[in-house]
């Protein structure tokens, strides 16, 4: 038999190909790491993987909840373990072959320079990883687990146990009436929400960038410092601000602005419709400044010489503006434009924030201008439907992602063709 | 033809100016609302007015006279804490896995990529209900530090991304030939990349910074008793509680936040605003 063969064999218990291989530092090291990753988290991986299963047989013993953590957990840390285990033999087929082929071994030294040489990248972002996988892969999958359980008010710790059920939440979202409805319904007002106040904030900051950006208009520092203020200033102080303005009974927009206009008030806040135009316009009011910059900064950088040049071709303004600063500012902020669009359709602080999602729509657990995000926060936080929360983060995740995967392959392709 | 061309170009000046008067007015106006409603007497916003008649500086008294609802100082201080421990954990993690990512070719690195794409693509929040069961199990509820832990580890994807890609600009020449002078990886990394990569770094300070500023929902979740609070809770629960009874004192509370941090923005604004245009027309 050859070598290549059996010491990957040897190596199925971690460092004995390396021994086989006479490699002995090495095969010591993969065999205390092997010995250690079971000692330490053998306890670990059974119990998580029992939990993961079962997700708790007794109560009050068991908390389903934790345990579907700690299955998780141990997903993640067998992961890293079979990483390890696959180099382990890895290395030792390589050696193995080696040997076959009558080289010598890799030596201790070499391996070490080698180590340190390609370890650098994982080195440095090794903290990085860990941070990520903490704080937002664990999560992401703990969510989506979810999903697949009953894990409601009626089946949480430490009264009861929660069960997998496989796809019923999803079944039930399409299924049952009342979800059913809220769930288009919440859908479509995000697709208008997102669709119009990123077009009105994009288009707004654009226009504005081209107007102060006129060759005659003095006091362009002063109007920029103006329009960026929306920007400045936190976002959350400006939408409670805004809620007080709008305010039904007391707000200034009711009681100053529009009386002073001899008009009648209008319900802002408890009317959908009126709750909704008054979101739309605040997006607009606090998400123009960004692309106002932006845009003001890709305008400078298109060169004079075009526009003279058009000039000398008997080129009108309007001519100039469709055939040269459209395009530049076009090409220039496609992926910005994209991000604002998935910015809007994630935006929870200003639905919330302005007056939780109101008005209240009788029968349902969504308000008025509850989008995606913020139904699933009240889900969560307030009626404790965890797994419909979960699904419903799953199907809002395939959403968002499907659409960008596709824009972004539409914009590099425009740009190639550019 | 002169004197058309003339007319026309007065036509278009006085519709700029108004239409910059306007806006002007628009973002002014509820700005300089908030002023003058922390000046107003009283808690109720009827009578409010710009200017008001018989100015008070109450309100901002009240701010912090230490009541147990509300601690002004401590959520002040608790923002900012958070907030600056963000920023520079962000700034540190994500400057050198950038580095990585822009200059080493190892195993993994496209998966990884692909990896932090999807990745920004989903709110972090989305992950509410394991951020609340992590932080049980931790027994972390009300620490303001799982809160930076994972506010750091939110923003890495993206900001990766824009720092990765404004990385990958910069000539390599430069780091070959430090090479052969026999600088080393590290070296290279904070004599010649990083300092190049401060207009980007300025960008992801600025994230670091806002982010956790403006953040409601995972510090809502995680942050439960009132001396814990960050600015964005305790404001939200001070007009919502008693709604309307505590506008005023809110608008004292909003103003004393937006004030130096607008005066910063406007002043770092050169900084960041390079970085933002390249990550544009980079992607």
């Amino acid at each position: 038999m050859q070598h290549r063969t059996i010491a990957p064999l040897l190596s199925i218990i971690p460092g004995l190909g390396q021994f086989y291989n006479k490699q002995w530092v090495k095969g010591l090291v993969f065999l205390i790491l092997g010995a250690s990753f079971v000692v330490a988290f053998g306890d670990l991986l059974n119990m998580g993987f029992w939990g993961l299963f079962t997700l708790g047989t007794e109560v009050p013993r068991d908390n389903s909840i934790f345990l579907l953590a700690e299955g998780i957990i141990a997903l993640i840390v067998s992961a890293f373990g079979l990483g390890i285990y696959y180099w382990n033999l890895k290395d030792a087929y390589k050696n193995g072959k080696l040997r076959d082929e009558n080289f010598p071994v890799t030596s201790l030294k070499s391996e070490y320079q080698n180590l340190i040489g390609q370890g650098y990248p994982y080195l440095i972002s090794g903290p990085s990883l860990f941070l990520l996988i903490f704080a937002v892969i664990f999560p992401i999958l703990f969510s989506f687990a979810l999903a697949f359980t009953n894990y409601d008010l009626y089946h949480s710790p430490p009264a009861n146990l929660a069960d997998w059920v496989g796809l019923e939440t999803f079944a039930e979202i399409f299924t049952v009436d009342i979800w059913r409805s809220t769930f288009f319904d919440v859908l479509a007002w995000t697709v208008i929400w997102t669709l119009v106040a990123s077009s009105l904030q994009v288009s707004l900051g654009v226009f504005l960038a081209i107007v102060v950006n006129q060759k005659e208009v003095r006091f362009k520092k002063f109007f920029r410092t103006i329009l960026v203020l929306p920007w400045a200033v936190p976002g959350f102080v400006t939408i409670l601000i805004f809620a007080g303005l709008f305010n039904d009974s007391f707000g200034a927009i009711n009681n100053d602005i529009l009386a002073f206009f001899g008009m009648d008030p209008i319900p802002w806040m408890t009317d959908e419709k009126w709750a909704r135009v008054a979101l739309i316009l605040m997006q607009g009011w606090l998400g123009f400044p960004y692309i106002f910059i932006v845009t003001t900064g890709v305008l400078q950088s298109i060169p004079e010489d075009l526009y003279e040049a058009a000039t000398i071709d008997g080129a009108s303004i309007f001519a100039k503006f469709k055939n040269i600063t459209m395009p530049m500012i076009l090409i220039a902020m496609a992926p910005i434009i994209i991000t604002q669009f998935t910015f809007n359709f994630n935006n929870f602080n200003i639905i919330y924030l302005f007056n939780g999602g109101g008005p209240a729509v009788a029968g349902s657990t969504a308000g008025g201008t509850d989008i995606l995000v913020s139904w699933i926060y009240k889900l969560t936080m307030q009626s404790s439907q965890y797994s419909l929360a979960a699904a419903l983060t799953i199907l809002l995740s395939i959403f968002v992602i499907g659409i960008a995967l596709w824009q972004f392959r539409r914009t590099n392709s425009f740009k190639e063709g550019a | 033809m002169q004197t058309t061309m003339k007319t026309n170009r007065f036509v278009r000046l006085f519709f700029t100016y108004a239409l910059l008067l306007f806006m002007t007015v628009l973002i002014i106006y509820p700005l300089l609302w908030t002023v003058g409603a922390s000046f107003n007497p009283g808690n109720s916003l009827i009578s409010t007015s710009i200017i008001p008649k018989n100015p008070t500086l109450e309100h901002y008294k009240e701010l912090f006279a230490g009541k147990e609802s509300l601690q002004y100082g401590k959520w002040y201080l608790n923002s900012l804490k958070i907030s600056i421990f963000t920023m520079l954990g962000s700034m540190i993690t994500v400057s050198f896995t950038a580095y990585a990512f822009s200059r080493f070719r190892f195993k993994g690195r496209k998966n990884a990529l692909m990896l932090f794409l999807l990745l920004q693509m989903i709110p972090q929040f989305a992950a509410l209900i394991a951020l609340f069961v992590l932080a049980q199990i931790l027994g972390m509820m009300n620490s303001h530090w799982l809160l930076i832990l994972l506010y750091i580890g939110g923003q890495i994807p993206m900001n990766t991304y824009l720092m990765k890609g404004y990385m990958d600009s910069i000539p390599m020449d430069l780091d070959e030939s430090a090479k052969i002078d026999g600088a080393s990886n590290t070296r290279i990394f904070w004599q010649i990349i990083l300092p190049l990569s401060r207009p980007m770094l300025a960008v992801v300070a600025m994230n670091g910074f806002t982010g956790p500023l403006g953040d409601f929902v995972l510090s809502s979740v995680i942050l439960r008793t009132p001396d814990s609070f960050t600015l964005p809770i305790g404001l939200y629960k001070l007009v919502n509680d008693v709604m309307g009874a505590s506008y005023t004192t809110f608008a004292a509370g909003a103003i004393l936040i937006s004030i130096p941090i607008a005066i910063t923005f406007l002043l770092l604004q050169k900084q960041f605003v390079s970085g933002l245009t390249a990550g544009g027309t980079k992607g």
